[in-house]
């Protein structure tokens, strides 16, 4: 603590003042193979600061976060810790130095429970002590707004839910240093407005946070200095007098601009970057024809979930119903319940009129319906296989991809280019494996997969998130298209409300495991929806 | 006399089975804890044999105490092999588990040969320790409660692992080792380093089991004495999913089912040899169709890992 205060009493503004930064990495490079993931990179972090970085899917934020929490060793450049050199070869050089993580990917290990989960690494011989372990997640906990059961399975949390935890635990840890690595992708607007107040009172005590996102409206909300990567360059850094004298809209465009270069004038339009959210009614015509329906359907809960009850919900022909509700009200179990990776407890799922409640998953996918996961790491991918088997993993032993039994790798080859090119993969070649991709890379190999071969009914499980502002709304555009031009229906879960707005033509909310309404997606909506997603009563 | 003959049949069926069912326990209780920490150790059955002959030929030049610490010795050693290329260079775990279990059976046998030729000496049997008051329980406290020090030790054994991996944050590291590698790596515990541990002490394990087989339960050493105990413990590991005490009772319902013929015996039944060779190998069969489905494996077991890859 004593070097917290330290940093306290000197740095009043700290980064402008005589104070150096906590952290600096100077020249940082980092080669895979096949990508310069990191390319003389330069970056100071100051305490009392919250330093964003941006900057598009690939582009190498998680990669120099990595380095600096030690789980990559750079290939060159220096790392400086308050001036002074420092060598971080493993995760526990940093823990040591007060470098805490929370990292992109879930580092929670599922059949731990939560209390397990947050002692691991703390104990001191063979103690664990649980004790301040339970003082300090609920003192988090309640810092964040979120009740969490110490007792339950991590495994068994929602996403949403699992992202606290990882930030709870890197929060009690003690750290100067703390990286978030887009720890917002799956909260909800509440839990984001939770935890950039509590980033407030970090930066208070003088700690220096670094925190990535593709929001935004997050960054200007909370970053008070901003740093933009692109292709494993630093593009540029506009520091705190210009964060805080130039206008919330002019920033915006400038970083857009360092984001995507020429590319970006494709972007003034749309919503994130106009920064506006509200409701409104598409003017398309939907046939009256139901494809999904859902009638009077449960799913048990497993431990620590809450089930669904008695869920009725159709979803017309090149309709777009949304989902909306905070995680873990049962998004999930209906979401599987629709794929079949869950068996109905009562009532009974139709897909265009015909029940499919006793069909298996892969017999569901033949029927044309797909399901977007939110698990892209443990679900949705192999990483060990190649991109190229990724996304076509679904259609394994089918034509044109295997002939009697035999495969053939040129029209796998063929088919994975094409999907590659089309939703702009960043990978070095299609033999990569999957699991070296960058997590927005990772999250379009599955969109690609689940959008590929004539969908007829595709549900979506938070379909954005992790994915950059260009790519986010080439796959809402995407989304958009298949509704209209192909009539293919969705039922589209998300916890940003934004995206419901923005795409659905009705928005369904969940609480408690329980549908509290079905809301027409009109001027005002919002307020109708946020009403019902705190339980207000259905009218 | 139907009440005598029951009595030495209950007699004979647990001394027994603790004697072929001991080193089970411990080879099992072993393997159960390089599970746990996510490598899975085929050699088991090497780190047994080695154990065996090593603390065999400790004994007979000193005594059996220090003959079962040079068996958990030898079983250590074999088991710095498995380190060094499962855990540090993360070669593949079957693959050198199975060149172990080759190297250790062609080594024993042929010290063995080379050192005591076609005689087998033996080993006086090692001294019972009577437990007062519980040694005279009638029908099960003379076969329970008279018995060498290291069977009691073998027992506290398995309330120490369980104690270990359940409520220490050693065990938390162990079992985090086995779940998700990478998840014990991010808060600053060496994955490696877990892993070695596990390693040692199932070889640990493994050399004690193969020393009480040949000091205790033979009295001599026979070249492949162990005969497929070092796979039917890792398969009662596998069953017992990582939980200590299912070992303990996995260990000796095996142990029984070998006594089971002795046991007959007694009371005038006379099974076929060959049956009863076959029974602890039938009895691993129907666990496995029975419980095998249930069977939980460690995330991580078998991979070995690498920190930064993906
Ligand atoms: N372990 C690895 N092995 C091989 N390549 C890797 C590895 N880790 C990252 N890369 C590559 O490095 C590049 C940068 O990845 P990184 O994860 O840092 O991107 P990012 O900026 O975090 O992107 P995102 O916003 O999608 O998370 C990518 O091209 C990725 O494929
Ligand atoms: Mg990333």
């Amino acid at each position: 603590m004593a070097e917290v205060s330290e940093v306290l009493d000197l740095s009043p503004a700290a980064g402008e003042g005589g104070t150096g930064p906590l952290v600096e990495v100077r020249g940082i490079t980092k080669i895979f193979p096949g990508v310069v993931a990191n390319d003389g990179i330069d970056l100071a972090v100051y305490g009392g600061e919250v330093h964003c970085l941006l900057g598009e899917n690939g582009a190498g934020k998680s990669t120099l976060m990595n380095i600096l929490s030690g789980m990559y060793r750079p290939d060159a450049g220096t790392i400086l810790v308050d001036g002074a050199e420092v060598q971080i070869d493993s995760p526990r050089v940093a823990l040591d130095l007060g470098i805490g993580t929370v990292y992109q990917h879930p580092t929670l290990i599922p059949v731990f429970t939560v209390l397990e989960n947050l002692v691991l690494g703390q104990g001191r011989g063979l103690s664990m002590d649980t004790k301040r372990a339970l003082a300090g997640l609920k003192q988090v906990a309640a810092d964040l707004g979120v009740e969490i059961d110490p007792r339950a399975l991590a495994g068994r949390l929602a996403l949403g839910q699992q992202q606290q935890v990882e930030i709870v635990k890197a929060l009690w840890g003690g750290s100067r240093v703390l990286i978030l690595d887009e720890p917002t992708s799956m909260l909800t607007p509440q839990g984001i407005t939770e935890l950039e107040k509590v980033l407030l009172q970090l930066k208070e005590r003088g700690l220096a946070i670094i925190f990535i996102t593709h929001k935004l409206h997050e960054a200007l909300d909370v970053g008070d200095r901003v740093t933009v990567l692109r292709r494993g360059r630093v593009v540029g850094t506009l520091g705190p007098e210009v964060v805080r004298s130039t206008s919330r809209d002019e920033l915006q465009a400038r970083i857009v601009t360092m984001m995507f270069g020429e590319e970006a004038a494709s972007l003034a339009g749309v919503a994130e970057v106009r920064g506006e959210v509200t409701g409104h009614r598409t003017a398309r015509q939907v046939s009256s024809e139901v494809m999904l329906e859902l009638i009077g359907v449960s799913v048990e809960p497993q431990r620590s979930e809450i089930g669904i009850r008695d869920v009725s919900l159709a979803v017309r022909r090149g309709e777009i119903v949304g989902v909306a509700g905070v995680d873990g009200n049962g998004q999930r179990e209906l979401a599987e319940a629709v794929a079949g990776q869950r068996s109905v407890h009562t009532g009974d799922v139709l897909l265009a009129g015909q029940s499919i409640r006793h069909t298996s998953v892969s017999g569901r996918q033949r029927m044309g319906l797909r399901y977007v996961t939110d698990d892209r790491v443990g679900e949705g991918t192999v990483s060990s296989l190649s991109v190229a088997t990724n996304l076509i993993l679904k259609r394994i032993g089918d034509g044109p991809f295997w002939k009697r039994g035999r495969v053939c790798d040129d029209a796998i080859s063929e088919c994975a280019t094409d999907l590659v090119d089309s939703f702009d993969i960043r990978t070095p070649t299609i033999e990569t494996s999957c699991g070296t991709l960058s997590g927005g890379n990772l999250q379009k190999v599955l969109l690609a997969r689940e959008l590929s071969f004539d969908p007829r009914v595709v549900v979506y499980n938070k379909p954005t998130h992790g994915l950059d502002v260009k790519t986010t709304y080439a796959v809402r555009d995407r989304i958009r298209q298949l509704a209209e031009e192909r009539q293919v229906s969705a039922l589209l879960i998300s916890t940003d409300l934004e995206e419901l707005l923005d795409l659905c033509d009705r928005i369904a909310v969940l609480f408690g495991g329980r549908l509290m309404g079905v809301v027409e997606n009109e001027v005002g909506a919002e307020l109708e929806v946020g009403r019902l997603m705190v339980g207000g009563d259905s009218r | 006399m139907t009440e005598l003959f029951t009595t030495a049949f209950v007699a004979a069926l647990i001394s027994g089975g603790i004697l072929a069912g001991m080193p089970l326990l411990l080879a099992a209780l072993g393997e159960t804890v390089s599970e746990r920490s996510g490598v899975l150790n085929i050699g088991l059955e090497g780190m047994m044999l080695m154990g065996g002959y090593g603390g065999f030929v400790v004994a007979l030049y000193t005594n059996p105490w220090l003959g079962l610490a040079g068996g958990l010795a030898a079983g250590v050693l074999t088991a710095l092999i498995m380190l060094v290329f499962c855990v540090r260079l993360g070669l593949d775990q079957i693959v050198v588990g199975i060149a172990l279990l080759v190297t250790a059976e062609g080594i024993t046998s042929v010290l063995q040969r080379a050192q005591f030729g076609t005689t087998y000496p033996r080993l006086d049997a090692m001294p019972v320790f009577q437990i007062p008051l519980l040694s005279k329980i009638p029908a099960f406290g003379q076969s329970l409660f008279s018995q060498p020090l290291i069977v009691y030790i073998g027992f506290a054994l398995v309330v120490v692992v369980h104690w270990v991996l359940g409520f220490t944050s050693m065990g938390l590291n162990l079992r985090a080792a086995g779940e998700k590698p990478q998840a014990l790596d991010a808060a600053g515990v060496s994955v490696v380093a877990t892993r070695s541990v596990a390693v040692l002490v199932t070889g640990g394990l493994g050399g004690l089991g193969g020393a009480y087989m040949s000091i205790v339960g033979a009295g001599i050493f026979v070249p492949f004495m162990t005969h497929g105990a070092g796979f039917i413990a890792i398969v009662i590991a596998m069953l017992a999913r990582g939980r200590a005490l299912w070992v303990l009772i996995g260990a000796m319902l095996f142990g029984m089912s070998v006594s089971l013929s002795t046991a007959l015996q007694l009371v005038g039944v006379n099974v076929p040899q060959d049956v009863v060779n076959m029974l602890p190998f039938v009895a691993v069969m129907v666990a496995l169709i029975v419980f095998a489905r249930q069977a939980y494996l460690p995330a991580a077991l078998g991979s070995p890992y690498t920190r930064g890859s993906r």
